[in-house]
């Protein structure tokens, strides 16, 4: 038998054992006593949400091509089974090789959300490594940050050693081969760090010195040494069709959150929503090429034996082969039953027809995401999608059968009046109507419409980073008053109203934008009985607000301000690419309700052109 | 064209629930690229079915699974076929041919075999060959054994004794018994100690679990059940060559059950 970690009676008394038994189809097996590096990559959160993310998998098979590494993972244990990993002092453990995380050379943590951090420090702490990064000694693995909330990795800047800025595909390996060469000096654990802050990308935060105004607002952010750099700048993978991509994904036992094959087919996106943090992060887009595609796709699907294979990339519809792909997709696979599935996909003619093609229309559903009500509010935050599209998307999938209809929009956009938010009900209403405009013969029963607000919540890196969040109790507000207008409609049975937890919210608008000074709060509230932010059903808003309140900080400086044309913000040191200047006059153009144009009709010169490639050196006459 | 899977289920896939088991297999059989056929319908599934669902924590020999192939093609090389794309703890041992009119393994289950090792570190009262002897006597002399059954609406206490159609501390004694060798199992590599053998009715209608024989001993040797001390291990199930639907014969009925292997019932040929 494998060898494992726990033993059978620890596993028989837990939910879903098979979350921490690895061993699953695909795995890496190597040797661990033949590889000079160790590195065990984690996704903070349970093994279903983890096991679901692509990015993780990408860097698991690239790394692991290197025959001195084994990469190894690691996933939040549950609530039941943390709760015995404690009492019995058990090191967290990696799934390939069930040794403890200790014992490794890298900790990567992969940090797709604000709300996970806490579960990071439930990783260090399982796995019995020093949470701060400054106790941590030459016996201790490095541990790396990497992913979206990298991007502002000050909130939590004290627990890692360093942080990967930019796409793991670029410069991992010039990272690995100067550990290797700083493990033959045996020198102390800083002359790596040392080492390691001069490869591009790599921030190691140690070496840097916040400085606060008397208001809380940053002062100064300075080098303490020399070898580090001023300005960490994104690394960006510029060919997506020779790089890195799982032929042999991993295929779990138990049902995660992904139980398919997952195809990027583009980084980026072009279109630049002023709310949007991915839209301004990944730029500029990149498409990958069509051929390098489709053999991904057929050697994914043979590999794992899944029976489906989704399409994921910020925007699919702006995937200029997207129907090219789809029709081939449908050819080879769909009469061995591969369903495929296309996620933000514009609804067209195209989108229907692809859709009745792979989908049971009774079952599925229409999505649209409006993100505001107003055509005025669609400007501020430059949303292309108009009215006029929505409604003829609709219609046309009404005739073509479907009578479910999903509309995501946001509550707390810079400017709402509560004119904005009425027309959120009013467009949900008339969609019902053009569902009952067609004849009743060829209805297929009720319209069913159901619209859902999430808060709006600013995030760092968007022409939104200066405006502020709207407090909770206005949140509430808003809520009451949105379903007023609900009830107000004509169609009002046909709509349901669902919407987000403001309390969450909240805090993932501190994080987002936050800085060092939270990494105490963080510890604090952990060290008070928080994880699992991320699940309401563990989420505990009172113990936050109380260790804020221990540590002198305040919840509104970090949201409720409009901040500065001029304040320094504690991600400036980070280079995107997209300059903040830009951003700024996005901002401004918001306010004026002036469009600007996506990357394909016109460049807009917001500074990642400096990469050199995607849509930025496209030819846009075609 | 009907066919049977005989697998076995041991080591770390013991943790591997039911639901997720037939999921592993839909996806082993597209890896393999062996055509199942589909229901028909909306949601079509591969049409695949257990003859009896394995608890979590359980190991075996002998799992069975029916289904239905689209075409005789694949037949030849079956086993090493799906096997390669398989983990090397749950593997197909036999591929067995059925006939047409071949009722499903679920409901002509009829009884199956366990043994009952005692795990590596753990100590029991079963250990003890001289004792164990001496309390088999004694159980398998009773006139009744009386166990608790739990439903949705009520409980209450049935006889299981005729149900007990072997239950015996020597392999070699079950393997006289069953007239099938018991010394091959997967069990035996791990430092386990098989304590225990027994052969007990199965089936949609009664179905006896080795735990409720294990919880009877105990009880009537009064020690403490500790479930995480033993590993359950299923050797084989057998249909009942004389039982028609909805029909169970024990050794004691009047016409007493005969056992055929799931293996060997209304098969009609094997490839290997
Ligand atoms: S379409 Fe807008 S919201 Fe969607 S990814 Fe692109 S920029 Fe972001
Ligand atoms: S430089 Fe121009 S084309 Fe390139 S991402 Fe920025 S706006 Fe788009």
């Amino acid at each position: 038998m494998r060898k494992l970690a726990l033993s059978d009676d620890i596993l028989l008394s837990i939910e879903k054992p098979a979350r921490y038994i690895g061993g699953e189809i695909n795995m890496i097996k190597k040797d661990p006593s033949m590889v000079d590096i160790r590195f065990c990559m984690c996704f903070p959160d349970v093994y279903e949400i983890g096991m679901s993310h692509l990015g993780i998998q990408i860097l698991y098979d690239m790394l692991n091509l290197r025959e001195d590494l084994y990469c190894e993972r690691v996933y939040s244990p549950w609530i039941d089974l943390d709760k015995i990993m404690r009492e019995e002092k058990i090191p967290l453990f990696a799934l390939e090789s069930q040794d403890p995380v200790k014992e490794f050379d890298f900790l990567g943590i992969t940090l797709q959300y604000e709300m996970c951090y806490t579960n990071i420090l439930q990783i260090l702490d399982l796995a019995q490594i020093p949470l701060k990064a400054e106790e941590r000694t030459t016996e201790d693995p490095f541990v790396i940050g990497g992913g979206p909330c990298a991007y502002n990795p000050e909130p939590i800047a004290d627990f890692f050693d360093l942080f990967y800025i930019g796409e793991g595909e670029t410069v991992y390996d010039d990272l690995m081969d100067a550990y290797k060469s700083w493990k033959c000096q045996k020198t102390g654990r800083q002359e790596f760090l040392k080492m390691a802050a001069q490869i591009p990308g790599i921030y190691v935060p140690q070496f840097y010195q916040p400085e606060y105004h008397e208001d809380g607002t940053l002062a100064d952010f300075y080098k303490l040494i020399p070898e580090a750099p001023d300005t960490i700048i994104k690394q960006v993978e510029r060919d997506m069709s020779h790089t890195f991509y799982p032929e042999k994904p991993l295929v779990p036992y138990i049902k995660v959150t992904q139980d398919r094959v997952v195809l990027e087919i583009q980084r980026g996106c072009i279109r630049g929503c002023r709310f949007c943090q991915a839209g301004m992060l990944y730029r500029p887009i990149r498409p990958r090429a069509l051929e390098f595609l489709k053999q991904r796709a057929k050697s994914m699907l043979e590999s794992t034996g899944h029976d489906e294979i989704s399409l994921s990339s910020l925007s699919s519809s702006d995937y200029r082969e997207l129907p090219d792909l789809v029709y081939w997709l449908i050819d080879e696979f769909h009469h061995k039953g591969v369903n495929i599935s296309l996620p933000s996909l514009r609804i067209d003619a195209f989108a229907l027809d692809v859709m009745s093609k792979v989908q049971d229309i009774r079952k599925s559903s229409l999505t649209f995401a409006p993100e505001a009500g107003s055509q005025r509010m669609r400007n501020v935050i430059n949303k292309g999608l108009t009215e006029e599209m929505i409604l003829k998307g609709a219609k046309d999938a009404f005739i073509g059968g479907w009578n479910r209809v999903k509309l995501y929009f946001m509550l707390g956009l810079p400017g709402e009046t509560d004119a904005d938010i009425e027309q959120i009900a009013v467009l949900s209403d008339k969609i019902a109507r053009e569902y009952y405009e067609i004849p009743r013969e060829q209805r297929n029963g009720k319209v069913n419409i159901v619209t859902s607000t999430s808060i709006f919540v600013p995030k760092p890196f968007t022409p939104f980073q200066w405006a502020p969040m709207i407090s909770k109790e206005s949140a509430e507000k808003k809520r009451f008053f949105l379903l007023d207008q609900v009830k107000k409609q004509l169609n009002a049975k046909s709509i349901k109203y669902n919407c987000h937890d403001a309390d969450v919210s909240e805090l993932e608008g501190v994080f987002a934008r936050g800085d060092r000074r939270l990494c105490n709060v963080i510890l604090e509230a952990y060290q008070n009985g928080c994880f699992y932010d991320a699940w309401s059903e563990y989420f505990q808003y009172d113990k936050w607000v109380q260790a804020f309140a221990v540590h002198g900080l305040d919840i509104d400086f970090y949201i409720k301000r409009e901040r500065g044309e001029d304040e320094k913000f504690p991600w400036d040191f980070i280079d995107i690419g997209v300059s903040k200047q830009f951003l700024l006059n996005e901002y401004h153009q918001s306010m004026k309700e002036t469009v600007t144009p996506n990357c394909r009709e016109k460049c807009a010169g917001c500074g990642a052109a400096k990469f050199g490639c995607g849509v930025c050196v496209e030819d846009r006459s075609q | 064209m009907k066919a049977r899977l005989k697998f076995s289920k041991t080591g770390t896939m013991r943790f591997i629930g039911h639901l997720d088991l037939m999921r592993y297999f839909q996806k082993a059989f597209r890896r393999a690229d062996i055509a199942i056929s589909y229901s028909q319908g909306y949601s079509p599934h591969q049409l695949m079915s257990f003859a009896s669902p394995l608890g979590i924590g359980l190991s075996s020999d002998a799992e069975y699974m029916d289904l239905v192939l689209e075409d005789t093609e694949q037949v030849s090389d079956f086993i090493t076929r799906i096997n390669v794309v398989m983990n090397d703890e749950i593997t197909v041992t036999d591929f067995i041919l059925l006939r047409e009119e071949a009722r499903s393994s679920m409901s002509v289950l009829a009884g199956c075999d366990y043994c009952i090792a005692v795990k590596p570190g753990k100590d029991s009262f079963l250990c003890e060959p001289a004792r164990r002897k001496e309390m088999l006597e004694q159980f398998l002399g009773r006139e009744s054994v009386l166990v608790l059954k739990k439903t949705k609406r009520s409980e209450r206490m049935e006889d299981i004794r005729e149900n007990i159609y072997c239950l015996t501390d020597s392999p070699e004694a079950f393997a006289a018994f069953t007239g099938r060798d018991c010394r091959t199992l997967s069990l035996e590599k791990g430092g386990y100690l098989p304590v225990l053998y027994c052969q007990l009715t199965a089936g949609s209608i009664v179905n006896i679990k080795p735990e409720q024989v294990l919880k009877a001993l105990c009880e009537q040797e009064k020690e403490t059940y500790d479930p995480f001390a033993y590993q359950i291990h299923r050797m084989e199930m057998y249909a009942d060559i004389h039982a028609k639907k909805g029909e169970i014969h024990t050794l004691a009925s009047e016409i007493p059950c005969s056992l055929a292997a799931l293996s060997e019932f209304e098969r009609i040929d094997s490839f290997q």
